[in-house]
């Protein structure tokens, strides 16, 4: 066991970047953590050389995750790291992007950005830290934000509906679709992997506390309870399936939810390319 | 040998021309009267050699993806006119910030808002400078013709990766649409600089390093340095800072990198200067009608010569003082409020009358109105 919890740290750390002073800026007991460390097994799983990877993200506590790793990262600014990344990843098809956000990030300034990313299928992971509420900027509402819940702008309870990340995204045609949360650890890295492996564009949606914020507003305790309320909350898409629209009422649909095959922009764009240049 | 080929291309398309002979690989933007056939022809020519274009979403989009693509190593570019310039202003700080080449063309229309979208118009002179916020020093250059926009454009990738920095293009909607017969360069006839790399191991290899020329080497993404960029305020590492002991550096790095070499930027032509007692001060597509009414009045006797600023930031503040040493009115044409004539006013001494035909109504001006406005102040 002790050996093994070993193994485990140091693949963490050779992901981490060597100069960079911790602590990090996230609190204790952030789901950001979790998500970082799933996402580094992942990608030690898979492979995937530190050079080939490019790693952005927008603004937010959750988009501070690629200044800790130890890859190409392009820290850009609030909402539009998919606008970024489709530059890297069209200029240089090769590498590996991945794209860290937030739910503010991806869906209230980024939404543009994130449904065109979707549709135009770039070979690009976007992995969307839900914790219902902006986190760096002290816990206003977002755009996935529950009806009733309070924020610091929602003062009264959130009189707005809210997005499903998940379901936007296979709609405007991303081809792999996934969700998890923090509480799923394991689940988290296969997902993660799998996305990754996925050509085309793929999201997966991490439900992750912010209990600092959402979870002190809303009375939902501490991080660990927050979790443990995921865990609760949970079912497995399989299950799901076999479940009502009452009976789903509240819960959290966890695991690999569309995945379609589907021709990926920089090889359709390839393609003209050769076409182009064979015809002269 | 042939003939060197000369062509019939509007300005627009000059801009597609000039930046593939400085090897623009990239193109990302969003369609906005009257910059499209920028798009439309780099759209058409970028996959015959191998480059890439896409149409993005939005301005915002179009430029984050141009500053993506230069990380990962492909000199490139987006065009468009005042309301696409507006939304990718915040961007643009990120690429002063971030120290990333790209290069922003603006053909002109009238505004604010929607403004006048076939309309000529040269009121974004100052947004060039000022646009997104913040303290940072930006380089803006002006062509008046379209042979003249095909090295102004391969300048403006030259001065971007010279000094790893957005550079704007300020093209007005007459240059833009105006067709002339050109001769286009020859390849090795026109300078082109490439981009400098790092060539220590990546260890060793300090992104933001305080060195004498203030630039640095700048690896692309997948080549093994794995270093950090981030629009927040960074230390020589690309690491985040609160530390006002790194803080004022980076923002003096920003300025002095560009603001040493400032007669290495800056261009000028000038006509008639010599004795001229009256000089006409314009660019873009004034400083045609500036030069022909120069000449007109050197033919009736008159001193009068004109001065057309090819490059506008950073003012050329030195330059214009120098030849305006000897003359006693300066009329300052252009079609905006006065936004070159504030910098006029400034650079030069207080006993040379700075006069203004300033037109903002959609319409150029003429020879003829800038020899009325000579006659009123002589
Ligand atoms: C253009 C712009 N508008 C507003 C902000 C301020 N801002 C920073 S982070 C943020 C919200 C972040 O929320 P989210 O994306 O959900 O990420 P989290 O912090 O919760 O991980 C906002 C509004 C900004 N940086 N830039
Ligand atoms: S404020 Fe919330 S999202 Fe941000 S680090 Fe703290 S717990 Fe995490």
């Amino acid at each position: 066991m002790a050996t093994a919890v070993k193994q485990r740290s140091d693949v963490i750390l050779d992901y981490i970047r060597p100069r960079k002073k911790f602590p990090s800026v996230w609190c204790a007991g952030c789901g950001n953590g979790i998500v970082m460390s799933a996402l580094i097994r992942a990608i030690e799983k898979a492979g995937y050389s530190k050079d080939g990877i490019a790693m952005l993200s927008g603004i937010g506590c959750s988009s501070r995750m690629p200044i800790y790793f130890d890859v190409s990262a392009l820290h850009t600014t609030h909402g539009r790291a998919l606008g970024f990344a489709t530059g890297v990843k069209f200029a240089r098809p090769e590498l590996k992007v991945i794209v860290i956000t937030g739910d503010g990030d991806a869906l209230a300034i980024g939404g543009n950005h994130f449904i065109h990313a979707c549709r135009r299928n770039i070979d690009i992971t976007a992995i969307l830290l839900n914790n219902y509420i902006y986190g760096m900027t002290g816990g206003q509402g977002s755009p996935t934000t529950p009806s009733e819940a309070f924020s610091t702008t929602t003062p009264y309870g959130n009189v707005e509906k809210h997005f499903e990340p998940c379901d936007l995204a296979a709609a405007a045609g991303a081809t792999f679709v996934g969700r998890t949360t923090v509480y799923h650890a394991p689940q988290m890295e296969k997902l993660l992997g799998d996305a990754m492996a996925h050509r085309g564009f793929s999201l997966v949606e991490v439900v992750s506390n912010c209990h600092t914020y959402f979870g002190r507003l809303n009375r939902q305790g501490d991080a660990v309870s927050m979790i443990n309320h995921f865990k609760e909350q949970s079912v497995p898409v399989a299950k799901s399936r076999k479940m009502s629209p009452e009976e789903l009422e509240g819960k959290i649909v966890t695991g690999k939810l569309h995945e379609v095959d589907k021709t990926e922009f920089c090889d359709e764009y390839q393609r003209v390319v050769d076409a182009v240049q064979g015809r002269n | 040998m042939p003939d060197k080929k000369r062509v019939l291309m509007q300005g627009n398309h000059a801009c597609v021309a000039g930046a593939i002979y400085a090897g623009m690989r990239f193109y990302a933007g969003y369609p906005i009267t009257p910059s499209t056939e920028v798009a439309e022809g780099c759209a058409r020519r970028l996959p015959e050699i191998g480059g890439r274009f896409i149409q993005m979403e939005d301005e915002i989009g179009s430029i984050a993806a141009v500053i993506g693509a230069s990380v990962a190593g492909l000199k490139s570019m987006t065009a468009t006119s005042g309301p696409g310039y507006s939304l990718m202003v915040e961007n643009i700080g990120y690429a002063y910030m971030t120290e990333t080449p790209c290069v922003i063309i603006n053909v002109q229309r009238g505004g604010p808002s929607t403004g006048l979208p076939t309309k000529v118009s040269q009121s974004d002179t100052m947004q060039a400078r000022w646009g997104t916020h913040g303290d940072y020093t930006a380089i803006a250059v002006a062509p008046s013709s379209v042979a003249e926009t095909v090295t102004e454009t391969i300048r403006a990738f030259n001065l971007s990766e010279r000094f790893r920095t957005p550079v704007t293009l300020l093209l007005d909607e007459v240059i833009g649409h105006m067709r002339e017969i050109i001769t286009l360069p020859e390849p090795g006839e026109c300078e082109v600089v490439e981009r400098v790399k790092p060539t220590c191991p990546p260890e060793q290899f300090i992104p933001f390093e305080m060195t004498e020329s203030l630039v640095n080497p700048m690896p692309a993404y997948g080549e093994g340095y794995r270093n950090v960029i981030t629009g927040l305020t960074h230390d020589t590492m690309g690491f985040t800072t609160n530390k006002p002991v790194e803080i004022a550096p980076k923002l003096d790095k920003l300025r002095n990198k560009i603001m040493r070499h400032v007669d290495e930027i800056t261009r000028l032509r000038t006509e008639f200067i010599d004795d001229a007692e009256i000089l006409f001060i314009s660019y873009g597509s004034v400083a045609r009608a500036a030069f022909q009414a120069a000449k007109i009045a050197r033919e009736a006797g008159a001193k009068v010569g004109a001065i057309q600023l090819q490059s506008i930031w950073p003012f050329p503040d030195k330059e214009l003082m120098e030849l305006c040493a000897r003359c006693r009115k300066v009329i300052v044409g252009e079609l905006n409020m006065g936004q070159v004539a504030i910098e006029v006013e400034r650079v030069l001494p207080r006993d040379t009358e700075v006069h203004t035909l300033l037109r903002y109504d959609g319409e150029i001006l003429t020879p003829m109105q800038l020899l009325e406005k000579l006659d009123e102040v002589l």
